[in-house]
């Protein structure tokens, strides 16, 4: 059973944005951690890049195969997750904890083409 | 059309495999995770259904001959139970298929081929049958095959299968009476490590996988790590590293290629060799991690220059290391080479193809 955590925004590409203030923390969710399978390469943007929502910033790169990271918001990279260069298994370990960018957020109110908890297991449990 | 099921489907199922087409077949990706499964034959052992790998049997007056005519290593005067790897090619130098081949007997020799290929080969080889006396014989779907991997495989092979096999010198078969039918067993494999590959009837071939199944000592693993271990060994893959428009020479595979008999090729890989290689095989390792896999374009001088194979983070080493076939000016050891992988270009450089030691008993 995958889990889902309240008050996170999520994606249908299985991307989740914590929003805390002015900035939002974006990672991928455990679903999309256990479909993809041992995390051996996270590809992250450097700090200062946009991010547009909807569009792809970087990768996550499994034994098999590479899955494109679509950003859920729109905004400025003001910090990337160094830790996963030499740890991307933290991704599978705890993908919530264990984020991925975090945005300055150039508009809160993009979170409302997101889905909440519910919606998002709707979705996984299609 | 619909993929073809081994004899095993049902129980990689129960098993909970992640189950993909390959080569026509449905075939189990992975039970657990590739990483688990690839060390687990590494380490100690595990076992693969490799049942959708074709058998082509070969018997008649002259078969050693027709053999040799298709295939390019020199199986003359073979010793029964030896066997060969090789390549059977187009007139153009091309590979129609890679395989082995088992001298049984005089006059009996047994050609394992890709699954992928089965049809093509079958085809091809009877073509080329026409003016011998020889009859060929598709046996594919009358085997089921287990392959047991991994440096303990000798122990458990004879302890638990009770099968004997630690006289089995590398690269040689031998048929053993079992359980009522004829079964063959081979010192081979496809993951670098010591093992045995063991061909029966679908039947036969369910007993030997509960066997080990329920022994609880060897793991269960799929076509996954299968291939990031032949990759790690440096050991090609139809369709990625040998293709209908690759030769064995461009592959790196002319120890294989004995251009001192007649073979269907013969004449193209002799002129390929007198006028030199345009393009080869080579391993590339990355200073980053990021993986370069099958197609990715690697770049030069500001140009492309080529295209990876096959890529991995490699489980073993943990380097992103990938095999690419190069333009000749870029072959040599230590050249720096990039890959383009996604929107970055990625650095590394030429090494050896060979990215891990194979651990074999000879």
């Amino acid at each position: 059973m995958s889990k889902i955590i309240e008050g996170l925004f999520y994606a249908e590409s299985h991307e989740y944005v914590r929003v805390e203030g002015e900035y939002g923390y974006v990672g991928i969710t455990d679903y999309a951690q256990h479909e993809l399978g041992n995390v051996v390469y996270v590809d992250m943007p450097e700090v200062d890049d946009e991010v547009t929502a909807g569009e792809d910033f970087g990768a996550v790169e499994s034994v098999k195969a590479a899955s494109d990271l679509i950003s859920p918001v729109s905004g400025v990279v003001v910090e990337v997750n160094e830790a996963l260069n030499d740890n991307p298994e933290l991704v599978n370990s705890d993908p919530y904890e264990n984020w991925i960018i975090k945005v300055q957020l150039a508009d809160a109110a993009e979170t409302a083409n997101l889905m909440d908890a519910d919606a998002y297991k709707a979705l996984i449990n299609e | 059309m619909e993929n073809k099921r081994t004899c095993l489907y049902d129980k990689h199922v129960a098993l909970g495999a992640l189950i993909s087409p390959f080569g026509g077949f449905d075939m189990p990706i992975q039970y657990t995770n590739i990483v688990d499964e690839h060390n687990a034959v590494r380490r100690a052992c595990g076992m693969f259904d490799v049942s959708h790998m074709g058998e082509v049997l070969v018997t008649g007056a002259e078969s050693e001959k027709f053999v040799n005519h298709i295939f390019t290593n020199d199986i003359a005067a073979a010793p029964d139970g030896k066997i060969y790897y090789g390549m059977m090619c187009h007139h153009s130098g091309g590979v129609v298929d890679d395989l082995l081949v088992y001298k049984m007997a005089e006059e009996r020799y047994l050609l394992v081929i890709n699954a992928s290929n089965i049809d093509k080969d079958v085809a091809w080889i009877t073509e080329q049958a026409k003016n011998f006396d020889v009859v060929v014989e598709n046996q594919s779907e009358k085997y089921g095959e287990v392959a047991v991997q991994g440096p303990t495989a000798e122990e458990i092979v004879e302890r638990i299968l009770g099968i004997h096999c630690s006289d089995l010198a590398f690269y040689t078969c031998k048929e053993v009476e079992c359980n009522g039918e004829t079964i063959i067993i081979s010192r081979t494999g496809y993951t670098g490590e010591d093992g045995f590959e063991i061909y029966g009837s679908h039947e036969f071939t369910n007993m030997v996988w509960d066997k080990l199944m329920a022994s609880d000592e060897v793991k269960p693993c799929g076509l996954g790590c299968r291939d990031t271990l032949r990759f790690e060994v440096g050991l090609p893959l139809y369709g990625d590293e040998l293709t209908d428009d690759i030769t064995p020479l461009e592959a790196g595979l002319g120890m294989f290629v004995k251009l001192d008999k007649d073979f269907i090729g013969k004449e193209a890989l002799v002129k390929q060799k007198t006028d030199g290689l345009k393009r080869k095989i080579v391993g590339v390792e990355l200073h980053d991690k990021a993986i370069p896999r099958h197609g990715y374009e690697v770049e030069a001088d500001g140009k492309v220059i080529g295209v990876v194979t096959t890529g991995y983070n490699s489980i073993s080493t943990g380097k992103s290391v990938c095999m690419a076939m190069l333009d000749i000016d870029y072959t040599k050891m230590d050249t720096e080479v990039a890959v383009r992988i996604r929107k970055k270009v990625f650095p590394g450089f030429v090494t050896k193809k060979r990215f891990y030691d194979k651990n074999y008993k000879k």
